[in-house]
């Protein structure tokens, strides 16, 4: 299958390794992955801080720019829930009704990882291996918005050498929230303590999630309190294979 | 677009809607109050686990909050039928209706009604409506002391403080600090009260018993008004409520024009939800539920004061109107991950957490609560959990854009916004803002950034920053000769 690759404006330019991930696990699958030149930013920062009016070209040009694929993976869930849930809505909101409809088709087209992996292709062994301690935190778009349920457990679960031990209060908030970090940082922090407490009480070396963003909050949470503990995304745990050890 | 009908909101310098600093300062504050978090997340934790249990009972769950919200969205398209049957009714029972615009006429009325009955001191239950208005001032303004009955509101009124939550008006307070609180300000009490509930509550018995037997006037909130019947309903769990609307000779309640809804079969719906979405319990233990005035029971003079104070505006507003269906469970608050962490003093508003946070800024306009938008993580918990299903998160997504096209963009961060929607709008750009980007190499040490300048400062005041990579994806896409 051919699939093109939506890599988010933050794993292309702070996180590649995970864009990376995601090509060489959909090739090592068989399928042929594009990366379009033209691919940018959802505008998912720009809606949720409000400034909806600064996010049409984004959605404009996201729109434009994978219009002709059938299939778009994204690995993100809170990226990948603003494209389906959010781009027709401002796009109607601005009085660009013709920008909607064509929007609600991309959208429909665009996959989160494992999404596309589970229902599109239909694998749940990958063929990874991993052997490291690890523990899976749902990220809140991924789990409320997309509802990806246990789809990314069963993905891990296939994977060689792994052992996946469960997160307690999992599906508490990591207190990211895109620009909430930056303007509520008191209370971002609060509730990212009680993430890593609940982290570093499974003994895990690895705390994985389908959201680079999450992941950059709570790794920089451990990564500060040097706690020896990393994030890795999905994509990255499942692109891995004896020949990267 | 919607458009702004222009309805007047909620009146400034009376009630409580709006906090007197900005939710970040308030709440970095209370994040450093060792107690209250110690029991805000005792009491949330427990509240959600209860809940979640008695939910997970019901296999029509979603069918009932789908018959929640449809109701709902239903009374509020034909709120001026149902108001004006609801009128009609409980006068044809013998009862008064009062029309208040805002909270100042609600507390004119409210206060000359008190003073008909020649009352100097009322007893109040389901507080939270004439706590938004200010009505204890009111009427302590006119000579009248008002005495709040429900147990967690009569701690907070001791101890003069505010509520922090909606349902549990002291859950920032724990036993040790409920006893200390009777010791100093009961007059009446025993001074070798302990801690043990059940002898707090006993003290609290033996004051409010008093006040019961000679109270003239009691004043309600409700939960529910029946437009078809004329029927009002307050939903309690300790009889406190049942008497304040029962022994006084006239009873007033205040009541914000959206709780009405239009038949008694209704309640079926929501006496379902609301006591396993608030306290976690599978039926409401004290139901009191009257029709006007019956002739030698209970109060013979009824007033019912109808509160517009900043509705109709939410109404006017589509976006907004959602928000008018909330029927005051906070199960919201429970499970928010902000309001588990810095409780509801921090919100300003006599509606806290995630309802608070589009509710307050819909009834006074955005201008005046403008940072509650933003007191959310969008993690939508808060939407999961509602037994009438609002979508509080789009809601507050969409009054972070109210506020940003009222600032028309002047602000830094508008600046920065619009400058990186410009380079992002447009790969040439974007690839070279991030080989800008790059150069934060500089800042770092070991793949981190320890420390960035404002407004990143926040960010690394407790959390590295990735240290931006040597090739970007789209750097490594075009080097390794990709299509």
């Amino acid at each position: 299958m051919r699939i093109a690759l939506f890599a988010t404006c933050l794993a292309d330019t702070l996180y590649p390794r995970v864009a990376k991930a995601t090509v060489r696990l959909l090739e090592r699958l068989g399928h042929e992955v594009v990366f379009p030149a033209a691919s940018t930013c959802c505008g998912q920062m720009h809606v949720n801080t409000g400034y909806q009016r600064a996010a049409l070209p984004l959605i404009r040009h996201y729109v434009d720019t994978f219009a002709g694929f059938e299939a778009i993976v994204v690995p993100s869930g809170s990226c990948t829930g603003s494209i389906r849930y959010q781009h027709a809505m401002v796009a109607g909101r601005l009085g660009d009704s013709r920008l909607a409809v064509r929007a609600t088709k991309v959208a429909a087209r665009t996959h989160e990882l494992s999404e596309l992996l589970v229902d599109v292709l239909g694998v749940t062994d990958v063929g990874a291996y991993f052997p490291h301690r690890v523990t899976y935190h749902p990220t809140c778009h991924s789990l409320r918005l997309l509802q990806v349920g246990d789809r990314p457990l069963t993905l891990l679960r296939h994977v060689a050498g792994i052992e996946l031990v469960p997160l307690p209060d999992a599906e508490s908030c990591c207190g990211f929230g895109g620009t909430f970090a930056v303007k509520n940082s008191d209370v971002s922090t609060a509730i990212l303590a009680d993430k890593m407490r609940n982290v570093l009480a499974t003994g895990a070396e690895f705390c994985t999630a389908g959201d680079s963003s999450c992941l950059m909050h709570i790794g920089g949470g451990l990564s500060r309190l040097r706690t020896g503990t990393r994030t890795v995304h999905l994509a990255e745990i499942l692109a891995s294979t004896p020949a990267d050890r | 677009m919607s458009t702004f009908l222009g309805l007047p909101t909620a009146p400034a310098g009376v009630g409580h809607l709006r906090g007197s600093e900005p939710f970040p300062v308030a709440a970095r504050r209370a994040l450093a109050d060792t107690q209250l978090r110690r029991n805000l997340a005792k009491a949330t934790s427990t509240i959600r686990a209860k809940r979640a249990r008695v939910v997970a009972e019901l296999p029509d769950w979603e069918e009932l909050r789908e018959a929640g919200r449809a109701i709902k969205a239903h009374t509020l398209a034909h709120l001026d039928t149902y108001l004006e049957q609801l009128e009609s009714q409980v006068t044809a029972r013998g009862g008064t209706v009062h029309w208040a615009r805002d909270a100042p006429e609600a507390n004119r009325i409210v206060t000359g009604l008190v003073r008909s009955a020649m009352a100097t001191e009322v007893v109040k239950v389901k507080s939270i409506t004439t706590d938004e208005i200010g009505l204890n001032d009111a009427l302590a303004a006119a000579g009248i002391s008002a005495v709040e009955t429900d147990l967690a509101e009569l701690i907070v009124q001791l101890d003069h403080d505010r509520p922090s939550h909606i349902l549990v008006p002291a859950i920032h307070k724990n036993r040790s600090e409920i006893r200390e609180i009777f010791l100093r300000e009961m007059a009446d009490v025993d001074p070798g009260l302990t801690d043990v509930p059940a002898a707090l509550t006993q003290a609290a018995r033996q004051h409010l018993r008093r006040k019961f037997l000679s109270a003239k006037v009691g004043i309600s909130g409700a939960n529910f008004a029946v437009a078809e019947t004329g029927t009002l309903c307050v939903v309690e769990s300790e009889g406190n409520g049942r008497m304040c609307l029962t022994l006084p000779d006239t009873l007033i309640t205040v009541m914000g024009i959206e709780k009405v809804i239009p038949r008694w079969a209704d309640l079926g719906v929501f006496l379902q939800l609301l006591p396993r979405s608030a306290t976690g319990e599978r039926m409401n233990p004290y139901t009191s539920m009257w029709t006007g005035v019956t002739p030698g029971d209970g109060p013979q003079d009824f007033h019912l004061v109808l509160l517009d104070n900043g509705r109709t505006a939410a109404l006017a507003d589509p976006d907004g109107r959602p928000a008018l269906s909330c029927i005051r469970c906070s199960a919201c608050l429970n499970v928010c991950p902000v309001y588990e962490r810095v409780g509801g003093h921090a919100y300003g508003s006599v509606y806290p957490g995630p309802i608070g946070a589009i509710l307050s800024p819909l009834l006074t306009g955005i201008e005046d609560n403008a940072s509650l938008p933003y007191a959310s993580s969008l993690c939508g918990a808060c939407y999961e959990a509602c037994p009438v299903k609002i979508d509080i998160p789009s809601i507050l997504v969409e009054q972070r854009a109210r506020h940003v096209e009222a600032t028309h963009g002047r602000s830094a961060e508008a600046i920065t916004m619009a400058a990186a929607a410009w380079a992002m709008s447009d790969p040439a750009r974007f690839a070279a803002a991030q080989r800008g980007g790059q150069l934060g190499r500089l800042l770092a040490r070991h793949g981190v950034i320890r420390r960035l300048p404002s407004p990143l400062s926040g960010w690394t005041a407790a959390r590295d920053a990735p240290a931006p990579p040597r090739e970007t994806f789209r750097q490594w896409w075009r080097r390794t000769g990709r299509p």
